[in-house]
């Protein structure tokens, strides 16, 4: 990798503190950089600046230097270089670092100037905090308690303006609670690409409206709401279900495509109620598709799997395994292991442990959709490269199992564990399904599970913890944020159980200890262990994989190596 | 000691019996002589007689014209745009409307010759949405004067080119403010821009270099090219040079517009003797001298300032010079040049009301203080106008506007709050007792306030 350029650092002053940042750095950064908090609502790290909120005023001041000679002019009070204070308040967010820039956080002008924001953004908001779904995480109502006055003196009728403006399907306006900070406009200007809102009106009465004719209907619209810093936007999923300050956060990642969003999974009580982005500068920045939010809703879906079966009977996992190997000894020989790019690094480890055990052919079953250039790409698999990783594969999946398929015609193939993958949408046609013994690992009812003699209900995502490794062959990890659905088994339970029962050496099937085989037998993982992975990912080296057609264009942050070849056949 | 006289540079033909607005009066006149003249000279020459002459920006801030061009980027290798700025918006304010009516090709040959001098190849005049009138004369004299070379491909038979686009606005105050103007030639809503980074010189229309200048202010510029940047500093007063036109209205005998040399006329020349004195029977009690923006002057109110020579001198509202330095000294501006006359008969609650009303109407909206606290002020006199007066308003107006001046993006925070903290601060007493006074019968029978 080439070592990104050094950037250009100058010394700055906030609060009679000195720091070294980056030139070009904004006010506000730095100062977050000293420890330093400046309030802000309109400026956003990832949107362009438009310093309309006026709540990050800091003062500003320049060394003083002769402007004849040039000659910098000494404070003899106390013996350094005298700072030129400009009267006038500026904004942090549009101020940047230059060298020997000063900043005044704390005098009493800018006590006075947040104080006088907060006023004014308080007196025609609606204060209806307790019906709220942005209470508990609205930066009106923090910062009114950090840098507010407290009490009100406005005595007139507030303005009146729409309360329920669905803007989209997923995004709902309350318009009094509008601050027009401009964010969510920014945001579908600049990033989703989608201008579909504007503001109508002027002065107070400004609203938020769409285009007319217009809807926010784009697969981003809800990080407008996840960036709206009050309640005006709120999600139609999520509003009116939960406060959030009961909801316990778990870090995890989008699974939709081998972007790897890193997401942050809300849930209470066993139950999720919504999926947020987790920035990850080099991944996903702060966005993540909406389509990837409403994952959490298979958890609890109707045609979950919740119980083992054998040959159509419920039974018991020790039954299914005994029953599962002696299906697959019968047909020694004649196996076939079909993995998953859905499955964790783990579990692909432990699918090509299986594979050999078996002496068996593994396959993956490809997904290609159509990439949107942002955080969804080409590849629906969120894990391919961990396969890739781990030996399971060579060659970069089909499709279609359509060699399987000629190999099951043919009598090759007597007995297929699917880890995950339902046969019948990957080209198997039932007659071929019929044809063989199939044990199959998986969460939901399908046509494969209604084939298979053994049948194994595993975990989704959201209840188990791994890695996964993304199209920049950064690995990621994910933690299990809730508990297992009755009836469902820890895949690393069952694939280890598997193994064992099948007469190869154990493998551990707790994480953690299963990691420090991973890094002693794969060659990309050495010296990593699932503690220490940082919430950013860790990048593998991707050179032995160069040479492969990967079906990714560019999407945000990530641009082909080579480019894109046509998808695989 | 008699007032003196009017010297009409600007206004020489304005309302001059026969004299018409198209091109043949203009050239029988003496017109576009100067921009033949102009387009022999260097262009830097010209710019050399602006800086020399001290011309300053006759929109409101009283910029040196000079040095704004002086600031331009010329190294970027972007086009340079000139925008003319016609969306005389200030209420009070009615100058440019006329030399648009009356002599729209005086403006043209300004524009033309500022554009040769800055090197532009493309002109646009912005022109308030409520001025159709003036906007078809313009295009009519555009129209005329390209007929003629005097603007569009190769003007006058040189290789220089500049065209000029009359753009209409909406209606919006707002699009006087230079950056807030650009957004809208732009086809966006006229937010102003930040500064920083958007100087206009630097980062204007289409992020290129742009000159944003008054309407009078160019015409100005065919005058110095005319006479010499040293002749025309020679009118007026030191740093306050040329001349300039003052807009009367409101209560005196005769409101109109009159064209003084800067500083050569004082507020109550202009009041007492220009404009014939108070109505009969009254009595001035306040002017706003430029602009509804500008902070108001109390008559009976004095000023001391400091001369150069360290000694000091004291000035009444009548002894104020109408130039931009004394009237800044005095804590007002010589602004757009409206200067707007009340006399004791009006309430300075309503009158204040009035104005709070036109800048909730007007704020764009874009940043929090001006947005949300013209709106408050003006809730707050409407209410006590027409509903309950509090003694304790006043100070609550007061403080609202100390926390929008100073604060916003752009000069409207200012705009909006000088009023409300000069009709406060010299009027307090008023406000204290307004609730009392407004429910005493009117002494002079007059309308009550709808």
């Amino acid at each position: 990798m080439i070592a990104p350029p050094k950037p250009d650092l100058v010394t700055v002053n906030v609060d009679g503190k000195e720091i070294a940042v980056p030139k070009g750095t904004n006010a506000i950064e730095a100062a977050r950089l000293v420890g330093v908090d400046v309030p802000y609502y309109c400026y956003h790290p990832k949107l362009s600046v438009v310093g309309n909120c006026r709540m990050c005023l800091i003062e500003m001041g320049m060394p003083a230097v002769d402007p004849a000679t040039k000659a910098p002019i000494m404070d003899p009070a106390t013996g350094k270089q005298k700072i030129n204070w400009i009267p006038r308040p500026q904004i942090g967010c549009a101020t940047n670092a230059t060298p020997g820039l000063h900043i005044r956080t704390q005098s009493p002008q800018i006590k006075d100037c947040r104080e006088g924001v907060m006023e004014f953004l308080l007196i025609n908001h609606p204060l209806d905090c307790p019906i709220c779904d942005q209470a508990g995480e609205c930066k009106l109502q923090e910062q009114s308690t950090g840098y507010g006055r407290g009490y009100s003196r406005f005595i007139e009728q507030k303005n009146v303006k729409p309360k329920r403006t669905q803007l989209g399907p997923r995004v709902m306006l309350d318009d009094e609670r509008c601050i027009l900070c401009s964010r969510c406009i920014r945001f579908c200007k600049e990033i989703a690409k989608d201008d579909v809102l504007g503001f109508i009106d002027r002065g107070s009465y400004s609203t938020l409206t769409c285009y007319p004719g217009k809807a926010l209907t784009n697969n981003y619209s809800l990080n407008t709401v996840d960036i709206c810093p009050v309640g005006a936007l709120t999600s139609t999923d999520f509003r009116f279900k939960m406060r959030v300050w009961f909801l316990k956060q778990t870090n995890s990642i989008d699974t939709e495509s081998s972007v790897g969003a890193n997401t942050v999974v809300w849930s209470r009580e066993g139950v999720i109620y919504r999926i947020t982005p987790r920035r990850n500068d080099e991944v996903n920045d702060t966005w993540m598709p909406d389509s990837g939010r409403e994952l959490y809703k298979s958890v609890r879906a109707a045609d979950r799997l919740g119980a083992v079966r054998v040959n159509g009977a419920a039974s018991a996992l020790d039954l299914a395994i005994l029953a599962a190997v002696d299906l697959l000894k019968a047909a020694a020989g004649a196996v076939a292991v079909v993995g998953s790019g859905r499955s964790s690094v783990e579990e692909q480890f432990l699918t090509q442990r299986l594979a050999a055990t078996l002496q068996a052919s593994a396959t993956l079953v490809g997904r290609v959709g159509e990439g949107d250039k942002l955080l969804i790409s080409a590849d629906r698999n969120p894990n391919v490269r961990g396969a890739l990783v781990t030996g399971l594969i060579r060659e970069l999946p089909a499709t279609k199992l359509s060699a399987l398929g000629a190999a099951i015609d043919a009598g090759k193939v007597r007995a297929v564990v699917s880890v995950g993958e339902d046969l019948a949408a990957a080209g198997l046609s039932a007659a071929q399904l019929a044809k063989v013994a199939i044990v199959y690992l998986g969460t939901h009812d399908n046509a494969t599970a209604a084939a298979a003699k053994v049948v194994i209900p595993t975990l989704t995502v959201f209840e188990k913890s791994g890695t996964f490794v993304n199209q920049q062959f950064r690995l990621q990890k994910f933690l299990k944020c809730v508990p297992a659905v009755a009836g469902a088994h820890d895949d690393l339970v069952v694939l280890t159980r598997l193994i064992a029962a099948l007469g190869a050496a154990a493998a551990p099937a707790e994480l953690h200890a299963l990691w420090a085989v991973l890094a002693a037998e794969v060659p990309a993982l050495k010296a990593i262990t699932f503690a220490n992975l940082p919430e950013t990912g860790l990048l593998l080296d991707a050179t032995p994989y160069a040479g492969l057609p990967f079906v990714e264009g560019e999407t945000l942050h990530y641009k082909p190596a080579a480019p894109a070849a046509a998808a695989a056949t | 000691m008699p007032a003196p006289q009017q010297r009409r540079i600007i206004f020489k033909h304005i309302d001059e019996p026969g004299y018409t607005n198209d091109l043949a009066c203009y050239v029988r006149h003496g017109g576009y002589e100067m921009l033949k003249k102009s387009i022999t000279l260097q262009p830097a020459a010209i710019i050399d007689e602006v800086k020399r002459s001290g011309l300053r920006g006759r929109g409101g801030a009283g910029f040196p014209c000079g040095v704004k061009w002086g600031l331009v980027d010329r190294k970027s290798g972007k086009p340079i745009y000139l925008v003319v700025n016609a969306d005389e918006s200030e209420p009070g304010t009615f100058k440019d409307r006329y030399i648009i009516h009356q002599d729209p090709h005086q403006l043209i040959e300004g524009i033309m010759i500022s554009a040769w001098a800055n090197n532009v190849k493309q002109a646009y005049i912005y022109i308030r949405g409520e001025m159709p009138h003036g906007a078809r004369i313009l295009e009519k004299a555009i129209a005329e004067a390209r007929a003629a070379n005097f603007v569009g491909q190769k003007i006058l038979g040189t290789d220089y080119s500049c065209d000029i686009f009359v753009h209409r606005g909406a209606g919006a105050y707002i699009c006087g403010e230079e950056t807030g103007l650009i957004e809208s030639l732009e086809g966006k809503r006229p937010y102003p821009r930040i500064k920083p980074p958007y100087f206009p010189a630097v980062l204007g229309l289409y992020q290129c270099p742009t000159i944003v200048n008054n309407v009078e202010t160019l015409c100005h510029v065919k005058h110095i090219v005319e006479m010499g940047g040293d002749t025309y500093a020679k009118i007026g007063t030191p740093n306050n040079t040329g001349t300039r036109i003052l807009c009367v209205s409101g209560h005196v005998q005769k409101p109109g517009y009159y064209e003084y040399e800067v500083g050569k006329i004082t507020l109550g020349e202009l009041l007492n003797e220009v404009c014939g004195g108070p109505l009969p029977g009254r009595k001035f009690k306040a002017v706003i001298p430029g602009g509804s923006s500008a902070k108001i002057l109390k008559f009976g109110e004095t000023f001391t300032l400091k001369n150069k020579d360290g000694t000091s001198r004291t000035l009444t509202v009548e002894d104020i010079p109408m130039d931009f330095d004394t009237l800044a000294a005095c804590g007002t501006m010589g602004g757009s040049g409206g200067v707007i006359v009340m006399d004791d008969s009006v309430n300075m609650v309503e009158a204040l009301a009035n104005i709070n009303a036109f800048y909730a109407h007007e704020s764009c909206g874009q940043c929090t203080p001006c947005r949300e606290g013209s709106l408050w002020m003006k809730k707050i006199t409407h209410r006590m106008v027409h509903d309950q007066a509090r003694s304790e308003d006043g100070s609550l107006l007061k403080s609202v506007a100390d926390q929008i001046a100073g604060r916003t993006i752009c000069a409207f925070g200012e705009a909006c709050s000088w009023p409300t903290q000069s009709f406060v601060a010299k009027f307090g007493d008023e406000f204290k007792a307004y609730p009392e006074t407004k429910n005493a019968p009117k002494r002079d029978g007059s309308l009550e306030l709808v």
